[in-house]
């Protein structure tokens, strides 16, 4: 069916180690669905809420003091690119989620730009999830989803929802911005979980 | 059953592509004459999707718009149609495209698309043409278009580029100027010119696009095409010189690397 | 790769629609479903760095559609468009065709 074209590679690479169908890139490519919001720090706040309204709520400084993690992962983007070793800090969102009964099922990341994404509590829990701010020891960038991005390196990277301002709290899973429009519900790289049905 | 008059009313396939012939438009940018059987023919301004495919099964794939002319160029058979690729350091695609792509190799072509940022022979108005760098592929392609179909609807076209060195098609603008009747050729240099050149090296300006452009009162089809921010900032001033924003069709390029 | 332009012409994403639909889409003229502008398809803000293709309304950055391609499928989401006036070429009139009385 496709030619293949002689002599081009591309810039991914093909590494056994890899999910399923993914190709390695030193790049970090940026993918976005909208303007790249900018938010100045002191109006930036990070808020948990529920259906009564907000929970809890952290400013910039407040996030800051928090208590912050190291994280160096791979990460694995739905478009086919992989990237190994990336470097991280932020705050674990056991400890944000810390005042959250653990009977919640599920959580809708909400972005600046109006960008959501869902996730299983389970997911979110026992320090696979991070709000990040720094990236190889810079502050994070706005293209890369900066002042802070969710960061949840074990499912595709569009769950990593950038310029995340807070969770909402469901009972049960409904779709974000792409899991509404083919994108599966779950998105585990291993089991090439990409496209509704997968 | 009723026969419809439009040929490209089919689904959209790709097709493989034969490099034909490549020319080296300027140090950074090249043509790639590309043979495509059953090629069903465009309008000057389309586009077309092309696709690289790797051996692992990696693909990549980038829009071009098509700079020959809409009737087939001469020299060549009817099924050969031209694209003009700029090398975006870092790209994936161009840098195939400029510096390894050679006669006799293959990929995949999907086209022509777009029936907004066109010209056909038959419009009337005089036309107004501003490009910023590469953007100069799909109005050469409106150029060489008016030549071949023998349209005598005044042209003018107004070309940015950095330097002498990043300008592309400079020898066929340069003689088309001469030879092609009703056509204006103005290049404006933003940061070096050629030695002696009239113009100091500056940015595209309401002064500039009075001068080498169309006033609004003759009510000319304008195509602006060129990186987002020169579109956006060229658009404006064509708005604020008058021009009626329905006739200003533009065509903006990401870094399509 | 910063101070890229985040977007390009509604142009951009001719071919993804024409492998949906026998028309082309971008000279499709469509009302943006928050701020009521109305524009062709062309006009709008298209990003496609990203799972798919979102084109956005040229004036409120609203979401016009999503088109998202799987290797055996398309998801196509108008809901930003209250309406879409797509030009479809007449059928060509039979040329010598007798007027019956």
């Amino acid at each position: 069916m496709a030619v293949v074209t002689r002599g081009f590679t591309g810039r991914g690479r093909r590494e056994v180690d890899l999910p399923p169908g993914q190709y390695l890139t030193d790049d970090f490519p940026v993918l976005s669905a909208g303007p790249t919001p900018r938010i100045s720090l002191d109006e930036w706040r990070f808020e948990v809420a529920d259906g009564d309204g907000t929970r809890q709520a952290w400013s910039w400084p407040e996030l800051l003091a928090l208590p912050s993690e190291e994280i160096t992962t791979d990460i694995h983007c739905v478009t086919k690119w992989s990237k190994r070793g990336t470097h991280w800090r932020g705050v674990s969102l056991d400890t944000l989620l810390s005042g959250v009964d653990s009977d919640v099922g599920y959580v809708m990341a909400h972005s600046y730009g109006g960008y959501t994404t869902n996730l299983p509590m389970a997911d979110v829990r026992d320090g696979k999830a991070w709000v990040a701010y720094e990236y190889e020891g810079e502050p994070l960038a706005p293209e890369h989803g900066g002042p802070a991005r969710l960061l949840v390196p074990h499912l595709y990277f569009w769950k990593s929802a950038k310029w995340v301002r807070g969770l909402r709290l469901m009972a049960t899973d409904e779709p974000g911005f792409w899991e509404s429009a083919g994108y599966h519900m779950y998105g585990d790289p291993w089991r090439e979980q990409r496209y509704w049905g997968d | 059953m009723t026969e419809l008059a439009t040929p490209t009313r089919r689904p959209l396939a790709w097709r493989v592509a034969t490099v034909a012939a490549v020319r080296e438009e300027s140090v950074v940018a090249r043509t790639l004459v590309l043979d495509v059987p059953d090629w069903p023919g465009h309008i000057a301004g389309q586009h077309v999707d092309v696709r690289l495919t790797a051996p692992d099964g990696y693909t990549a794939q980038r829009s071009y718009s098509l700079a020959s002319a809409a009737r087939a160029s001469a020299g060549y058979a009817v099924s050969t149609v031209e694209i003009l690729v700029q090398r975006i350091p870092r790209g994936e695609v161009s840098p195939w495209l400029c510096d390894i792509a050679m006669v006799g190799d293959q990929f995949e072509i999907r086209g022509p698309v777009g029936g907004y940022f066109v010209w056909e022979p038959s419009r009337p108005e005089p036309v107004l043409l501003v490009a910023g760098g590469s953007g100069i592929a799909p109005l050469m392609a409106m150029i060489r278009t008016r030549k071949e179909a023998g349209s005598r609807v005044p042209f003018r076209l107004i070309y940015s580029v950095r330097d002498p060195d990043t300008l592309i098609f400079g020898e066929e603008l340069a003689r088309r100027a001469r030879d092609d009747h009703g056509l204006d050729v103005t290049i404006v240099y933003t940061r070096q010119t050629p030695p002696g050149w009239r113009r100091p090296p500056g940015r595209l300006d309401a002064v500039l696009l009075a001068e080498a452009g169309w006033p609004a009162t003759l009510a000319p089809a304008c195509y602006v095409c060129g990186p987002t921010g020169f579109v956006e900032t060229v658009a404006d001033l064509l708005v604020a010189a008058g021009h009626d924003p329905a006739a200003i069709r533009t065509e903006r390029f990401g870094p399509t690397g | 790769m910063t101070g890229v332009p985040e977007w390009v012409d509604g142009n951009d994403i001719a071919g993804a629609t024409r492998e949906l639909f026998a028309v082309d889409l971008t000279v499709a003229r469509g009302r943006c479903a928050t701020c009521g502008r109305e524009a062709m398809v062309a006009e709008a803000h298209v990003y496609d760095r990203a799972p798919g293709i979102v084109a956005r309304c040229a004036s409120c950055e609203s979401v016009l559609l999503r088109l998202v391609r799987a290797p055996d499928r398309a998801w196509l989401d108008l809901r930003g468009l209250s309406y879409l006036e797509v030009p479809i070429p007449a059928p060509v009139a039979p040329a010598a065709m007798p007027v019956v009385a």
